[in-house]
């Protein structure tokens, strides 16, 4: 029914994902491919992954990547996403063009964080926080592909379960992935 | 003499006559050629060059070039098509493109060319404009980050309304959009919603108040058909 091509794989695809800057519905989307997710677990082996809860990447065949890049952390984990990976993925608005996060690249991220937090109502004070093991934000959000080399790119808000489905096996039995109407959308 | 002559586009022969441009020939015979800053209502702009074709091994916008018997013209080829992906992610980045954050999501001719043309990616470094929102008018919200400067709005109301309330001003990076009025708001224009130019835009920078999802999301002019297969539905009508 869900075919995948019958190869002798001598080994699983290996795939490593994470949510950045995301909200992490390109991820639910990814669970809405429903129970192909169990011909998906017959040929794929999951890495680091909000999935596996594995903390950091191994050498993976394919990393998929939700999210843009809007902290310090964001950096970290996507520069080892793309060391690790033969393969990365940018999966759904955010990671492609910055999404809605980066809708704050037209305010001034101090002022922003001074509006959220120093602005309190009377009785109220309050302040930036400012613990060490927060990551710094950065001054921009920015897409994926304006920090590491992004080899294919899946837009959407988010992209629909049989998207991501027909990109993922295009991918991994070897074929050009390719998204046409009306499976390809921005929105 | 016969009414109609003949050229040939991508190796088919379209019937045109005198006067048409290659763009108007072939859109009338079914043929889909991209473009955005055409509009069968107004004189030719050939800003937007997404109908770029070769004609006769020459480069040329199709809404501008006039149809002549005999051209040999190449459309839909990869490199064409490749070289139009790029001015329409170039279109991309140079605005605040959101999908997701806009109520013309679906109806937008240019998110429509980027799922026709099968851009996947922006590619280019964002450019995050901030630009003002005029929404100061009653009935017509303007959202300048969006604006493509297609200068259909400013044809629109120059040509149709008769009104002249919009303007190109500035070069090459700088050109942006103005308002004709002192204080450069819509609100102390004479612009009406019943004006052509409010509903020309072909993506969201000029919208109607209050109308934004009176057609729902995925019911929406390019939801069903894309818009080359509308295009090529709509055989003989002027398109």
């Amino acid at each position: 029914m869900f075919h995948v091509a019958p190869t002798t794989r001598k080994r699983k695809v290996r795939i490593a994902t994470t949510s950045l800057s995301g909200c992490f519905g390109c991820h639910m989307s990814l669970l809405d491919i429903d129970e192909r997710l169990l011909a998906l677990a017959e040929i794929a082996e999951f890495d680091r992954s909000p999935i596996t809860d594995i903390k950091h990447c191994g050498p993976c065949d394919i990393a998929i990547v939700e999210g843009g890049v809007c902290n310090a952390e964001n950096v970290h984990v996507l520069r080892e996403l793309r060391a690790n990976a033969k393969v990365l993925v940018a999966l759904g608005a955010c990671a492609v063009n910055g999404g809605l996060p980066a809708q704050r690249n037209h305010v001034d991220v101090g002022e922003c964080l001074a509006r959220v937090y120093t602005h309190r109502s009377e009785g109220q004070a309050g302040a930036v926080p400012n613990d060490p093991e927060l990551p710094l934000l950065l001054d921009k959000v920015h897409p994926i592909n304006e920090v590491v080399r992004v080899d294919y790119f899946v837009p959407g808000c988010p992209p629909s379960g049989d998207a991501i489905w027909k990109y993922l096996t295009d991918l991994i039995d070897g074929r050009i992935p390719r998204l046409e109407h009306p499976m390809l959308h921005f929105d | 003499m016969t009414d109609f002559e003949t050229f040939l586009l991508d190796g088919r022969p379209v019937r045109f006559t005198r006067g048409q441009t290659i763009l108007e020939a072939a859109l009338a015979a079914g043929h889909y050629i991209p473009n955005l800053c055409h509009h069968p209502e107004f004189r030719p702009h050939g800003s937007c060059k997404l109908c770029t074709v070769k004609v006769n091994g020459r480069l040329g916008a199709a809404c501008t070039v006039k149809a002549m018997p005999g051209q040999e013209v190449a459309s839909d080829t990869p490199e064409l098509n490749g070289t139009r992906r790029v001015l329409l992610q170039m279109l991309f980045v140079e605005g605040s493109h959101f999908c997701p954050g806009c109520e013309k999501s679906g109806a937008c001719k240019l998110q429509a060319l980027a799922y026709d043309l099968e851009m996947l990616t922006p590619h280019f470094e964002h450019f995050y404009p901030s630009r003002p929102i005029d929404a100061s008018h009653p009935d017509v919200l303007i959202d300048f980050n969006r604006c493509i400067m297609c200068e259909l709005c400013v044809r629109a109301s120059r040509e149709v309304d008769g009104k002249n309330v919009f303007a190109l001003a500035g070069r090459g990076t700088a050109s942006h959009v103005v308002i004709n009025s002192a204080s450069g708001k819509l609100v102390d224009t004479d612009f009406a919603l019943s004006d052509k130019a409010a509903h020309v835009c072909p993506v969201g920078a000029i919208l109607p108040k209050r109308v934004g999802f009176a057609v729902p999301i995925g019911e929406r002019l390019y939801d069903v058909d894309s818009i080359s297969t509308q295009a090529e539905k709509r055989v003989g009508e002027e398109v």
